[in-house]
């Protein structure tokens, strides 16, 4: 009895001193945190004030300036992407990927280190997205997520620009002769759980009385697989989305997206709430590709436009003159790496989507608003 | 005694044990709430507020397989019960057809003829030994799905028509009557408990006990078929399914998703389950077997009167925790687009960002249904066990 008396204070003891030493970590941890934010106040104000060069120093707000800090520490950038989406976030066999939210990634890492390279990417589902992003897993989230109020207030997170405006359509099989969200009545549509889709499809099947049975997976592969064998009639989701499905089905020519538009589907990068410097380096990151491409620079000739341009606006754009890289938080050459090493906008949207790649998708409101498209970047200056 | 008396309360025993249960039980608390506090500080630094009213909150979603009435306008708490329900049909018709199965292949395990013996043996093997996602996955991705499209539709005299969308077999529309059938049902129920009573008491007065589910059984069905013909108006009338537009209508419908679940549940599980009963059966000492056949019971009779009642002592707490595996494994359903209570959940928490309250409901569900599991297995287990005069 005595025996089984002292394992149970010999258990105790070493709960007890397994807590009081977890405690004490902790402690320890805090205490250093809050270190930390001490000795980032002073660096944000050394930093500054000789860079700024005489500007008042503005107030900064928890959390200020924390992300891009913990994004030099580390040498890279975590970008949360898709790997199933070809065209906006792949993994190919090589194990590299690509596409247009993939290149956003790089254009950053362009902006903060000068080499497009330093990107881990971190594939992660509809469903976690925005906890990892949350919990600071990570840095930035680029992987073809609409712009909803709800998220933007909700979440706790911050969208910072619209790269892609998308929408959500129906993909189905010619030979069922169906030619409308009404032809589908009855029918099985496929979608994919956890995204703003399957809300829409709700929402509109509601509004044209459409009674239909929703088929719900967790993986797009398993959505487009579970379409393929004829498992649904319908299958709806982002039309870029539908457009780079099509060219993976067994046979092609035998679906055709519907001429519905159920939705729309502003996609674009994410940040968390709280840091303000970080927002802004990623919402001028995408507007500096706008910008780009507005002015006509591209990776193959931004050197030469360096060396002899006298347009105020292209040196203030390429850091020649003014600061508005240091005003980021970044080297004064930022817009000129993005540019140079990942490429404008319509270079991005090319490789990615463009006429030479298996989709061929036209621009339509993704084209820059000097040719009648939706982009339009606030002036640099 | 003596001695135990004059004790000091700090030296005894009882009261040390009693004190270091209290002080762990402390211990675990102050850690709990300690990583409650964490999470809630963390999250509130981060400007979320732990709250359950999204529960009230239009869900603006739909389910395709519910079984109460379920549309987008229905608040996100009966989009849950919907995936509750879901959930507990799959793991009820799970476990039945396990336990079925599982009994039927831990019997064959035993069997004197090699053919039955091995074949059992390779079921268990090769069940046992694939990953259940694994399994579910290959089931419904390359079983179900394979079948042929609705214009297509293998057609079975029925009608039963099973192609990918599902099989459809005749089914009874409950009609007028159809309530007060129900009500004869109930009285029907009555009977047969009142005959296995009156049956039990008999046998034990006599020493002689007949087939008392039997007869049961046989009053119930009486009473039943009874009443139908009783009733000037059929209570059910025969639903028979058809093809039209997308889709079959008619009769009663189930899906390739819940075939693939509750089928691959049962298969996977009746290897654990068969496993269970052979060891079952195993732990009767041989004594009892040639005990019976002296006595010249044959085959049937020893199993059902020595055999089992035996084996259903050590049988009974492994099968509960198959049943628990089942039910959780149940889960797994969100690969395979059957919308049970984890796959309606994390739509829910995807919509509304509710990650940590869903977690902690999905959670509590899983843990309410192992719980009254448990519950009923235990009060079973008590029933057959050894009663010791």
């Amino acid at each position: 009895m005595s025996r089984k008396l002292l394992s149970i204070f010999a258990f105790l003891a070493a709960f007890t001193l397994l807590m009081v030493a977890c405690t004490g970590t902790k402690t320890i941890e805090t205490v250093e945190v809050v270190k930390t934010i001490e000795v980032e106040k002073t660096v944000i104000v050394t930093v500054e004030v000789p860079a700024a060069a005489g500007t008042p120093v503005p107030v900064a707000p928890s959390g200020f300036g924390e992300t891009l800090k913990t994004v030099q520490a580390r040498g890279t950038l975590i970008c949360g992407v898709n790997s199933q989406v070809p065209g906006f976030g792949f993994l190919d066999q090589q194990g590299n990927f690509s596409g247009l939210d993939v290149d956003f990634c790089r254009a950053i890492a362009a902006a903060i280190f000068g080499d497009p390279a330093k990107v881990e990417y971190r594939p992660v589902t509809a469903q976690e997205r925005f906890t990892a992003l949350q919990t600071g897993e990570i840095d930035v989230l680029i992987r073809n997520t609409t712009w909803t109020s709800s998220r933007d207030t909700e979440l706790a997170t911050n969208f910072v620009a619209t790269t892609f405006y998308d929408g959500q359509g129906m993909m189905v099989r010619k030979d069922s002769g169906i030619t409308d969200l009404e032809g589908l009545a009855g029918g099985t549509i496929c979608v994919l759980k956890g995204t703003t889709t399957e809300q829409n499809l709700a929402d509109q099947m509601a509004a044209h009385s459409v009674t239909y049975t929703p088929l719900v997976f967790e993986n797009p592969d398993e959505v487009a697989g579970a379409y393929d064998e004829g498992r649904c009639d319908g299958y709806t989701a982002d039309k870029s989305q539908l457009v780079a499905r099509q060219t993976t089905v067994a046979t092609p020519a035998d679906h055709i997206i519907l001429d519905v538009t159920m939705s729309k589907e502003p996609l674009g990068p994410v940040v968390r709430h709280g840091d303000d410097q970080w927002f802004d380096i990623v919402q001028w990151t995408v507007f500096a590709t706008f910008t780009g491409e507005e002015m006509g620079i591209t990776s193959a000739n931004i050197d030469d436009i360096k060396g002899s341009t006298q347009d105020p606006n292209i040196m203030k754009f390429l850091g020649l003159e003014g600061d508005m890289g240091l005003k980021l938080g970044l080297g004064n050459d930022w817009a000129y790496n993005i540019i140079k090493l990942v490429g404008n906008y319509a270079e991005i949207y090319d490789r990615n989507l463009g006429p030479d790649t298996p989709f061929n998708l036209p621009r339509g409101p993704n084209a820059s608003y000097l040719d009648g498209g939706l982009l339009y970047a606030p002036p640099i200056r | 005694m003596e001695r135990q008396r004059t004790t000091p309360f700090w030296r005894d025993e009882r009261f040390l044990q009693l004190l270091a249960q209290i002080a762990f039980l402390a211990l675990v608390a102050a850690m709990l709430y300690y990583l409650y506090r964490n999470m809630v500080s963390s999250l509130e630094r981060q400007g979320v507020i732990t709250s359950f009213r999204f529960l009230s909150q239009t869900a603006s979603f739909d389910i395709g397989e519910h079984l109460i009435s379920f549309t987008r306008n229905d608040t996100n708490a009966r989009a849950f019960a919907v995936g509750l329900l879901n959930t507990l049909l799959a793991s009820f018709l799970g476990i039945v057809f396990a336990t079925l199965l599982g009994i039927l292949i831990g019997v064959a395990r035993l069997s004197s003829n090699l053919l039955v013996n091995k074949l059992a043996a390779f079921y268990i093997e090769v069940f046992r030994n694939i990953p259940l996602l694994v399994f579910l996955i290959f089931w419904y991705g390359g079983v179900f799905i394979k079948l042929p499209r609705v214009k297509d539709a293998i057609i079975l005299p029925g009608p039963t028509f099973i192609s990918n969308r599902g099989v459809a077999i005749p089914w009874g529309m409950p009609t007028e009557s159809s309530n007060l059938y129900w009500g004869i049902l109930g009285v029907g129920l009555i009977v047969a408990v009142i005959v296995a009573w009156r049956l039990a008491w008999q046998g034990r007065r006599t020493g002689r006990t007949p087939l008392v589910g039997l007869w049961a059984t046989l009053a119930f069905l009486v009473v039943a078929v009874l009443g139908w013909v009783v009733l000037p108006l059929a209570p059910f009338s025969l639903d028979i399914p058809s093809v039209k537009g997308l889709n079959t209508v008619g009769g009663l419908r189930m899906t390739p998703e819940f075939a693939a679940l509750v089928s691959g549940l049962a298969l996977y599980t009746a290897a654990f389950i068969a496993e269970v009963v052979r060891a079952g059966i195993q732990a009767v000492s041989k004594g009892q077997v040639e005990a019976a056949k002296a006595l010249g019971l044959n085959g049937f009779q020893l199993l059902r009167l020595v055999v089992f009642p035996q084996a259903m002592r050590v049988i009974v707490p492994p099968l509960t925790s198959q049943y628990l595996n089942l039910t959780k494994n149940s889960s797994l359903a969100a690969a395979i687009g059957y919308p049970d209570l984890y796959s309606v959940s994390g739509t829910i928490y995807n919509q509304t960002g509710r990650a940590v309250e869903a977690a902690i409901l999905i959670m509590g569900v899983y843990l309410l249904i192992s719980l009254v599991t448990s519950l009923v297995m235990n009060w079973y287990n008590k029933k057959v066990r050894l009663v010791e005069r």
